[in-house]
């Protein structure tokens, strides 16, 4: 370790104070501080430094993230050769079938949005930010299996420059800037991002490999040949990362333990969506409406979106109880899109998107009733000392 | 009414000392607009109907031009009659000259231009709300003499347009892949063995630039990249 050490601090000096690539120096110590724990020292004051800083912590919601996203590269693979052979598929076939599809598509998210944030970094003159990490490992598995490559590096550009770099940089975006990669994608180029081709990978131009997602299923009214096994271990199609609800689960076991996450968000997106779901069940006007409640909780991007997507701290609200009220209405919002507007299967994406433009203006009226209530209580103990 | 105008007579040019046509200060009033004072980027003005009429240049070629006709005669007819219009019901008066330019304007663009103004629709008829007008006739026109406030107005209004067109032609552009109407990236077929052009190489035009959130965004990197070469245009907190 300390032959590492040396050789990066001789690597690091041409980058110093007055030295010749002074201007480049937040690039070498992006790298320096993804390899060791900054020696960032408080000199005044009585402030705690803790050695998990934010790059530790993106990296604790990237290792969460890793079970779904191992499954999703065997299930794009699965889903394609289970289609063609019609029988078993071996799980290492099916694996490097998903990889090649799926790696490029890593590649490209985290090239363009690196390439981007190092830019803005020397640009400006701070160091680089590790939102970009999380996001970059995001991207790519709530992207279609089959989307052109370049589509994957305009969308993750205007995520970075429009929905971060504009605002200020990490920490001051008011929206998930994955989702807004993904939502960017889903207008711009509709017939890439929704329908039944899109699903499967090959789907587009092998005949006889449907592409459809049990959502699509619904609302055109087809049968589903999917059991509630399939659906929770996540053998169905739809984006990379998002089917399987188990290993999201395990996922979310990592986050809540680790503190990363908040469970509050997760538990009130759960119920918001159940009870949604229950209403439209006792409404059962269509197939999407009589779906099983506790089966939408498990198909599309729901899980992923509510454990991953809608915990993002910068994005999601503060306070205690402005996150139950948050995570309530994405569920809300997220069954309401999905069963009202069948055009628009990703629910979750525009419910979380939605609920980040509100969730300032949440904790704004948390605090105030809070300030209000110690009011009342305050005159109402005055009270009762004078009289 | 009759009396008072006949007691004093229009005058047209207001300014004593002799100032030649094209002076500094009077091209300053066409050329500030387009840049340091643009109604739309700088004073953030006339949104609205930049959201609307910019999917294609042609539209919005003809709605600056309509915006032009409209602000730069209403501004010399107010500016003629400033100082017998009662200030106290200035906006009224103010609202019927722009509102008789207006549907001047939209009888002329029916009956040379049907097809076009089939496609703004309503928005020529809502240039009596583009803020843009009242702005100028309020902070201008009301102030000076007829040829400035012509002046005034076509270049405000050419700054308006200048941002109308530089946005139109952006999502015209990529948003359907013409300009004017003409396929400049080529032709997209059914299939990639029909098209030609960039489409042949897998590229798809972005249906996002064709709905009006992303012509707000458009404006809005149209700001920033105006505001880091501009410094002076960054507001101090």
């Amino acid at each position: 370790m300390k032959f590492l050490r040396t050789k990066i601090d001789q690597l690091k000096k041409p980058f110093g104070k007055g030295e010749k690539w002074e201007k480049f120096a937040p690039a070498i110590n992006a790298l320096d501080t993804f390899l060791y724990v900054p020696d960032h020292v408080t000199r005044k004051g009585a402030h705690i430094r803790d050695a998990v800083d934010l790059k530790r912590t993106m990296i604790t919601v990237v290792i969460a993230l890793l079970p779904a996203l191992i499954y999703g590269i065997y299930n794009t693979g699965y889903q394609y050769l289970y289609q063609v052979s019609g029988g078993e598929v071996a799980f290492m076939d099916a694996f490097l079938h998903g990889l090649w599809k799926v790696l490029p598509i890593i590649v490209v998210s985290y090239g363009v949005g690196l390439a981007i944030e190092f830019a803005f970094a020397v640009y400006r003159g701070h160091e680089v930010n590790e939102g970009f990490l999380v996001t970059g490992m995001l991207v790519p598995m709530i992207m279609p299996v089959d989307i052109p490559l370049w589509m994957v590096g305009l969308s993750v550009a205007f995520a970075v420059l429009i929905g971060k770099e504009a605002f200020g940089g990490t920490g001051m975006n008011i929206l998930n800037p994955a989702l807004l990669a993904r939502a960017f994608a889903f207008f711009a180029y509709p017939t890439y991002m929704s329908g039944n081709k899109v699903w499967v990978s090959e789907a587009s131009h092998v005949d006889g490999v449907s592409g459809e997602t049990i959502l699509g299923s619904l609302a055109a009214g087809h049968d589903i040949h999917f059991s509630m096994f399939d659906m929770f271990s996540g053998a169905i199609p739809g984006s990379i990362g998002e089917t399987s609800v188990l290993w999201i689960l395990v996922g979310a076991g990592i986050l809540i333990l680790t503190g990363v996450g908040s469970w509050r968000i997760m538990l009130g997106g759960v119920i918001g969506a159940a009870i949604m779901g229950l209403l439209f069940n006792l409404w059962s006007a269509n197939a999407l409406m009589s779906f099983p409640w506790y089966q939408h909780l498990m198909i599309g991007g729901f899980a992923f979106g509510i454990v991953f997507m809608a915990t993002d701290p910068v994005s999601a609200a503060q306070t205690t109880r402005g996150k139950w009220i948050y995570g309530i209405l994405i569920g809300f919002l997220c069954i309401m899109i999905r069963v009202f507007n069948p055009a628009y299967p990703e629910g979750v994406m525009l419910g979380i998107l939605l609920m980040n433009v509100f969730a300032p203006t949440i904790d704004h009226y948390v605090i105030e009733a809070n300030i209000k209530r110690r009011k009342k209580r305050l005159t109402a103990s005055r009270k009762l000392k004078t009289a | 009414m009759s009396k008072k105008a006949k007691k004093s007579p229009i005058i047209l040019f207001v300014s004593e000392e002799k100032e030649p046509l094209f002076s500094k200060q009077n091209r300053k009033l066409i050329t500030d607009p387009l840049n340091d004072d643009n109604p739309i980027t700088v004073q953030v003005l006339g949104i609205c109907s930049a959201l609307a009429i910019t999917v294609q240049l042609k539209p919005a070629l003809v709605m600056s031009l309509a915006v032009m006709a409209v602000l730069a005669f209403s501004n010399v007819i107010v500016s003629m009659i400033r100082n017998f219009i009662p200030s106290r019901i200035r906006i009224i008066v103010q609202l019927v000259i722009v509102a008789a330019l207006v549907i001047l304007v939209d009888q002329v663009l029916k009956a040379y231009a049907y097809d076009v103004s089939k496609q703004l629709s309503v928005f020529v008829g809502l240039i009596i709300t583009n803020c843009i007008v009242m702005g100028r006739l309020e902070a201008f026109a009301l102030g000076n003499g007829p040829w400035k406030s012509f002046l005034d107005g076509i270049g405000n209004a050419a700054g308006y347009g200048f941002i109308l067109i530089l946005v139109a032609f952006f999502r015209e552009l990529l948003g359907s892949g013409k300009l004017f109407g003409y396929e400049v990236l080529g032709h997209k077929g059914v299939t990639l063995a029909e098209s030609t052009g960039l489409y042949a190489l897998g590229y798809e035009n972005n249906g996002f630039m064709l709905f009006p959130p992303m012509a707000l965004i458009v404006v809005g990197i149209i700001i920033w990249v105006q505001r880091s070469k501009n410094r002076e245009l960054i507001e101090k907190e």
